[in-house]
């Protein structure tokens, strides 16, 4: 490089060194502060306070660095030297391939297309938590057809109030239409938002264990939805019901689906990672799904909204089927016909 | 890519078992020391008690908001339905909620990839395979940390708050989150689930500055230095005792040592070759038996031949 130094006491230096690998040493040592001043100063986020010619400089004195590094462990035993090498040129690796797309710019990507495709690359996986939710629907509307005493397993305590079997047409209906909670809407929804998303997080993380938790919830869940739907359904409310559920449920449940078909994509790669090793196809289905799960709490926030708002302050059925069948159709455009030209251009 | 290749330049650290080699995209070995699990342990009892600081900080500053507007409005205001009591009640909520999911997120996408709890004990997350460290993989490490600890810890304090847990509920529960807890104890990159999902792992900073030349040349150490070079030659026999282990210990103690060190070392390096230690002089001799056998191993390397210690043949 050009800062073999100019300075005349460092060349008396270079010159009057014993060891070629002294004198290699004292030749690049500008470089090597030089780049550690770089480092240090993006290492406190400071980056944007560079000089041009710094972060033009960084990826050639990173890559001298290394290859000085090379060079002194095949030639140097100065340990100090060669531990000092070691360590910045790992501290100038993590800022050269560091996470570099801001966060705005991750979330342009994320919204324009990235989240779209991940969706779709998890389709099986959506089949089989599809089919799942079905049958833990109707697993729980049997179960309760059979049995009415089903109910007070399923349902926990605090919705089992007024919704029991048996319950009048007149109180039924009035949890559907009811004004109980308009007074704290957005506590409310707020509430509904952070519980909704532990229990979407919970569904994916939990495919860790190959998948079968995230299935046994995703039953679970489903089975209450079963169970209440008999109870209105013996009422004659079925389409009240459904129409109640869909202002935001559409939304709520496909973030579900979402999240579960996420934690059951994780546990098919580890049960079965085909021709990769276990740990890379974990780590491969890990990041795909991690995309679905952001997308998942952004679902859920609508939904809490939807549910805190929209849901108590509609009060037609007619409106509520409405905006839920809007809400659906716009999550399954957006997943699956968005950004899916783009992708194929790519490829 | 981790292997454990057995090159000499492999860095002796203090525990040889968390050494591993990751190279870097331009083909590069570079050497890491994977985080231990004290570490580890440490940085997430900081993150913790910062998480509670800070939920703890909001939850003050909510019921100040709250008396504030009781002071101002009168008291019971802030207790109506569509008082400030819900909007403050909302941004605790959220702000409860953030803290838990997003203060991992934040700090891992930044710049040194560590929390607060993980700069303190000098540690970062970093891609297991030497590529990028990319937003999915700080989200899906840290999705999983919520089964790992949040939700078992929530479990067992409303279920002790309530008193509805049984024993076995609670001895399930404790079970739950030992095996999460010590899953890094059992593999020996020490991955919990979320790096084993994210394809993460996390391992030590290093920051070590440009130590000074060890063995300062005749010239620029001035005339002392310079009689030095003249007063000691060291024959080829002189310098075949010893291989690059020993060199290191000498260069460590040039570097840090105390002169009842030198002494010592002096005295010891004297019996081995055979000569008569001086008084004195002890740093100028270390130093020119320093360069001297360094300059032979060195001119060894060069062609491909290296000593490993005093045990292995000379070259």
């Amino acid at each position: 490089m050009a800062s073999v130094a100019t300075d005349p006491d460092v060349q008396q230096a270079i010159e009057s060194a014993a060891l070629k690998s002294d004198r290699f040493r004292l030749e690049r040592e500008a470089d090597w502060i030089r780049l550690e001043e770089i480092v240090t100063k993006m290492e406190k986020g400071k980056t944007r306070r560079l000089s041009d010619e710094d972060v033009l400089a960084l990826p050639t004195l990173y890559r001298t660095l290394l290859s000085s590094l090379s060079i002194a462990r095949e030639s140097s035993l100065d340990a100090g030297l060669i531990d000092y090498l070691e360590g910045l040129a790992l501290r100038s690796y993590f800022m050269v391939y560091g996470t570099q797309t801001s966060f705005g710019r991750w979330l342009k990507g994320f919204f324009g297309g990235g989240w779209s495709q991940a969706i779709r690359e998890i389709k099986l996986d959506i089949w089989i938590a599809l089919f799942v939710m079905i049958a833990g629907t109707l697993i729980g509307y049997a179960l309760v057809a059979g049995d009415s005493d089903w109910y007070y397993a399923l349902v926990p305590g605090n919705f089992a109030e007024v919704r029991v079997p048996g319950a009048s047409e007149e109180a039924l209906r009035g949890t559907l239409f009811g004004a109980e909670k308009q007074d704290g809407l957005g506590v409310f929804a707020a509430y509904l938002f952070s519980n909704n998303a532990q229990v979407a997080i919970l569904a994916f993380a939990l495919g860790f264990a190959f998948g079968i938790p995230s299935i046994l919830l995703l039953i679970h869940n489903m089975a209450l939805l079963g169970a209440m739907l008999w109870v209105f359904a013996q009422r004659g409310l079925t389409l009240e019901f459904v129409g109640w559920l869909s202002i935001h449920g559409t939304t709520e449940l496909f973030a579900i689906l979402l999240a579960g078909a996420a934690g059951i994509h994780v546990g098919r790669s580890i049960a079965f990672p085909g021709p990769k090793s276990h740990l890379t196809a974990a780590s491969d289905a890990g990041k795909r799904a991690a995309l679905v799960m952001a997308g998942v709490v952004i679902m859920l926030i609508c939904a809490g909204l939807l549910e805190g708002f929209a849901r108590q302050l509609i009060n037609s059925t007619a409106l509520r089927y409405a905006v839920g069948g809007a809400m659906l159709t716009f999550w399954l455009v957006y997943f699956f016909v968005f950004g899916r030209n783009r992708a194929e251009n790519r490829l | 890519m981790s292997t454990t290749a057995t090159d000499p330049w492999i860095r002796r650290s203090t525990n040889p078992k968390l050494d591993r080699v990751m190279v870097s995209p331009e083909g590069v070995p570079l050497n890491v020391t994977v985080a231990t699990a004290g570490a580890r342990a440490g940085a997430l009892t900081l993150d913790i008690l910062i998480i509670l600081g800070l939920i703890l900080g909001v939850t003050l500053l909510g019921l100040l908001v709250l008396w504030g507007f009781e002071a101002a409005f009168g008291a019971g205001v802030s207790l109506e339905t569509s008082g400030p009591l819900n909007v403050v009640f909302v941004l605790w909520i959220i702000a409860v909620f953030l803290f838990r999911n997003a203060y991992f997120l934040y700090f891992e996408l930044g710049e040194r990839a560590a929390t607060w709890g993980k700069r303190a004990v000098g540690i970062r997350v970093a891609a297991r395979d030497g590529g990028r460290l990319t937003a999915e993989a700080v989200i899906a490490r840290n999705i999983i940390r919520d089964i790992e600890l949040f939700l078992p810890l929530v479990f067992i304090t409303s279920g002790e708050a309530e008193g509805t847990m049984s024993d076995f509920t609670a001895w399930a529960g404790f079970l739950w989150v030992l095996m999460f807890l010590l899953f890094p104890l059992f593999n020996k990159d020490r991955l919990r689930c979320g790096d084993l999902i994210a394809g993460t792992w996390v391992i030590q900073n290093v920051k070590r500055n440009l130590a000074g030349v060890v063995a300062p040349s005749a010239d620029a150490n001035g005339a002392a230095a310079g009689q030095a070079a003249v007063r000691y030659e060291f024959s080829d026999a002189d310098l075949s005792v010893y291989g690059e282990f020993e060199l290191q210990t000498l260069e460590s103690v040039l570097r840090t040592g105390t002169d009842e060190a030198l002494e010592t070392v002096t005295k010891s390096i004297c019996a081995k070759i055979g000569w008569e230690p001086g008084t004195g002089d002890e740093r100028i001799f270390l130093e020119a038996y320093y360069t001297a056998l360094r300059a032979k191993l060195e001119s060894g390397m060069r062609f491909g031949k290296r000593r490993k210690d005093k045990y292995s043949a000379d070259i």
